[in-house]
């Protein structure tokens, strides 16, 4: 009457010991953590046989501290970038149709990703509209099929230009994926660990960095847009008001307060065209930043300087002038060192950002957060501490109410806690304070299917012929309570799961996969359990 | 010897006084709603936005020294509390600072932090930083959202699966169930003015869940006595049923605690607030279960006739002679 077939059996057994397997590397943690850095940087390593899975828990960082970033990207950042690159060639367009349009003004617009262009003969604007419009391309996007890339329209002699919704939205899709990759790249230069990296919504991103000092530290890394051009100086002056005339800028300098320059807009080369960037000295011991640029770079660089021998050019960062040396002579090979303030510090973030180059927009911070790593630490001792009792208190109520079935659901509570750990560590799924509690609540919770068969056996005790049909009784009738109990409960952890972030979103990566290791284990292991007892020993009655 | 927490074969009757019942829950809940409109909660920086940092020094915790030192920054609100935990080393004195958002900075300010961390190293030179934690105004916002909208989602799909699984009455019985334990941890929040944010929301969608897990075995056991016994009124039914699990709710109600309790104390502080309302919500989601639930489908009623369904049934026996 109590059969298992063969098959099921296997299969149990099987479950559980490749959970145990699965789980094993979490015990040894530091010593197995080190074996999979030296794989990964050598790919071999000592201290762990390679024949055993080495899948870790990943610890959140809220248990082994670290930063936390949410940045959102000033997507409209580019649509000025965009539209001012515009202008030369609608400008050149315009011209060449001077004697149906007349004069071609630029307006001063509070807007810069709006242009406003006036024009002399109010009679040619159609023509105007029309000759800009040829100027458009089709946006590059699934969903912007069809469209073009700028709208253009007119009211009296003033035309408007600006980007289309739809490329708007192709760019700012762009701009988001680019930003992400720059980050990536900046963050894989500073070789921290299992950096994530994550796109949120349309236009977010989400850097989680375990071990770094603090989320300072890294914005200094990523924080920075890192746009490097090499500018002509016109002068330098002392105040910011100065006039600085058709196509020109007036910029402040790094570290010298009150001075400025005024620059042609212009850049002669820009960081795009670097292709190496490194942390060195002057000749006079001081640390700099020693760069090259590519063919093209290199040869723009070189025709520059040996035209314009005896003037200065600035070096400029993100709207700063770092300095603005003399060219002394033609430099050709396309090298260079850019000299400054620095602290060797300052020069090596530099040398970084300029190597992973820059972000295409600007990033704004909505979320910050540093988690020593000493508050990690405690966290997981008194978690440990908490998880133990927990765990023996339960073992001891469950033993002092069922007895040998109390015995019986121990040991499935125990594979339990282990498959939990199993799957955590073959999914990779990160291990959150919340997560531990979620845990800590799956091994009260656990005992639940057991207690709900248990109970059931025990009623059945008292009108069936025997005690093996009151356990099978018990099984099938407990089941459909198990059953629905659980669903609803797993309802809640996928959409906290779905809706959550963060140290949530772990608590409900635990408590889900708790809810299906506690339904396994206690229809199927607990079961065969029992079914092995009873087979052996045949009692006639039954004391649960 | 085995462990019984109630004798075998119980027979209480859990209708004598379920309109007192009944109508202390209902109190219990305009309580929580009028405590949550006059005091309100105590949200943490998650729903608020603003900064917390939390500091770790051997000297103990002076918080008018605290205050002084960043009073000059002129920040606005800033709370400064000190923490005390069983877990924490003799030396370890802990302090949370709560300072509020600036109102014009979408953006969180390195400044702010810097400026904040070097006044009060100043004032305490050994003092550590061992968390730092800033939320900007438009996330916080938005947490609030999306936490609202996971709240009403879970209810809503439990809602729908219980429909399904059992029938309406059910669903509307377990689902005031879950509001009443919602609104009662709430409730309790704002009471004891424990700190409210993102973690308090997924312990909420946990109680939840087990609320509904501990209605579920009830309403099980209802509808298969329902098929059992089908002249008995629905009182004797429910009670029976109510009965019949009451080993079993207590059984795993009570291993759930103590694994809380266990955590509660010995968890540390960073969570406790998270347990605190888990344990809480276990206990009202037990006690809900059986005198809101149960009482409610009581007075509901229920279709009776579990076997056949269908409009051919329905029909007068007469007419089942006539053919």
């Amino acid at each position: 009457m109590l059969q298992i077939e063969l098959w099921k059996k296997v299969a149990i057994w099987l479950v559980v010991v490749a959970g145990l397997l699965l789980a094993l590397p979490n015990a040894f943690y530091n010593r197995v953590e080190t074996y999979n850095d030296s794989v990964a940087a050598t790919g071999e390593g000592e201290g762990w046989p390679s024949f055993l899975p080495s899948n870790l828990v990943n610890l959140g960082l809220d248990l082994r501290g670290g930063a936390h970033l949410l940045a959102e990207v000033r997507v409209q950042d580019v649509y000025a970038t965009r539209m001012q690159s515009m202008w030369p060639e609608i400008r050149d367009r315009l011209r060449d149709a001077r004697a149906e349009v007349g004069t071609i003004r630029l307006q001063d617009s509070s807007d810069p990703s709006v242009l406003q262009i006036r024009i002399g003969e109010a009679g040619g604007v159609d023509r105007a509209v029309q000759l800009i419009e040829e100027l458009a391309r089709p946006v590059t996007s699934l969903t912007g099929a069809g469209a073009t890339d700028i709208t253009v329209s007119a009211q009296g002699d003033v035309i408007t230009v600006q980007l289309s919704e739809a490329e708007k939205l192709a760019t700012d899709d762009r701009t988001v994926r680019q930003s992400l990759e720059i980050i990536r790249r900046r963050i894989d230069e500073v070789g921290t660990r299992e950096p994530t990296i994550q796109r949120q919504g349309t236009d977010r991103i989400l850097i989680q960095v375990p071990g770094v000092g603090s989320a300072a530290e890294l914005k200094d890394i990523i924080g920075t847009t890192a746009q490097l051009t090499f500018q002509p100086v016109i002068s330098r002056t002392s105040s910011a008001d100065t006039a600085p005339g058709a196509g020109n800028e007036v910029l402040p300098s790094l570290d010298e307060q009150g001075v400025y320059y005024v620059l042609e807009t212009a850049p002669v080369v820009s960081g795009e065209e670097l292709v190496d960037a490194q942390p060195s000295f002057d000749q006079n011991g001081r640390p700099a930043v020693s760069f090259r640029f590519n063919t093209s770079g290199a040869r723009k660089f070189g025709d520059y300087t040996a035209n314009n021998i005896g003037n200065p050019f600035a070096i400029v960062l993100d709207g700063e002038v770092i300095s603005a040396p003399v060219i002394q002579s033609h430099i050709p090979g396309g090298s260079g060192i850019i000299t400054g303030n620095f602290s060797v510090e300052e020069s090596t973030n530099l040398a970084v950002l300029l190597r992973a180059g820059a972000l295409p927009a600007g990033l704004d911070f909505l979320e910050e957060r540093t988690i020593g790593p000493e508050l990690g630490a405690d966290s997981i001792e008194a978690g440990k501490i908490a998880t133990t009792v927990a765990f023996i208190a339960v073992l001891v109520f469950m033993v002092a109410s069922y007895g040998l079935f109390g015995i019986f659901a121990n040991i499935a509570l125990m594979a339990n806690v282990v498959l939990i750990f199993g799957l955590l560590s073959l999914l990779g799924a990160t291990l959150t304070l919340p997560g531990i509690a979620g845990i800590v609540l799956t091994i009260g919770m656990a005992v639940d299917a057991n207690v709900l068969v248990f109970e059931r056996i025990r009623e059945e005790l008292k009108t069936a012929k025997g005690p093996a049909r009151a356990i099978q009784l018990g099984y099938e009738k407990a089941l459909s309570a198990i059953i629905d109990a659980n669903i609803t409960t797993f309802i809640t952890a996928v959409i906290l799961y779905a809706v959550g972030s963060g140290p949530v979103r772990g608590f409900a990566i635990t408590l889900g996969l708790g809810i299906l290791t506690s339904v396994f284990t206690a229809i199927y292991l607990t079961r065969l359990l029992i079914v092995i007892w009873f087979q052996r020993r045949r009692p006639k009655t039954l004391e649960v | 010897m085995r462990l019984k927490l109630i004798p075998d074969d119980t027979k209480f009757d859990f209708f004598k006084a379920s309109k007192i019942w009944l109508g202390i829950s209902a109190f219990l809940i305009v309580l929580a709603l009028v405590s949550v409109s006059i005091r309100g909660l105590n949200f943490g920086i998650d729903f608020r936005g603003g900064t917390t940092i939390r500091t770790e020094s051997a000297q103990p915790v002076d918080i008018a020294g605290y205050r002084d030192a960043v009073a000059a920054l002129d920040l606005g609100d800033v709370t400064i509390t000190e923490i005390f935990d069983p877990t924490f080393r003799p030396d370890q004195n802990v302090a949370m600072i709560r300072i509020q958002a600036q109102d014009d900075t979408e953006a969180v300010s390195q400044d702010l932090i810097n400026a904040v961390e070097g006044a009060l190293q100043a004032a305490v030179p050994d003092i550590k930083f061992v968390s730092v934690e800033s939320v900007g105004p438009k996330v916080s916002g938005e947490l609030i959202k999306t936490a609202a909208i996971a709240v009403v989602l879970a209810i809503a799909a439990v809602l729908v699966y219980i429909w399904l699984r059992f029938e309406w009455q059910f669903a509307v019985g377990a689902v005031v169930a879950l509001i009443h334990d919602v609104a009662l941890t709430i409730g309790i929040f704002s009471e004891v003015g424990i700190r409210f944010d993102l973690a308090i929301i997924a312990a909420l969608l946990t109680i939840v869940g087990y609320s509904l897990n501990d209605t579920v075995v009830v309403f099980d056991r209802v509808r298969e006595n329902l098929r059992k016994y089908k002249q008995m009124p629905l009182k004797d039914v429910l009670n029976l049923s109510i009965n019949e699990t009451l080993s079993r709710t207590l059984m795993t109600s009570g291993t759930t605690l103590i694994a809380l309790i266990a955590l509660l104390v010995l968890g540390g502080d960073v969570i406790r607030g998270f347990v605190f309302a888990m344990t809480w919500g276990v206990i009202v989601g037990t006690y809900s279960s059986i005198f809101v639930a149960s009482a409610l489908l009581l007075r509901l009623g229920v279709k009776r006739d579990w076997t056949k369904s269908g409009p051919k049934n329905t029909g007068n026996k007469f007419a089942d002679i006539d053919a």
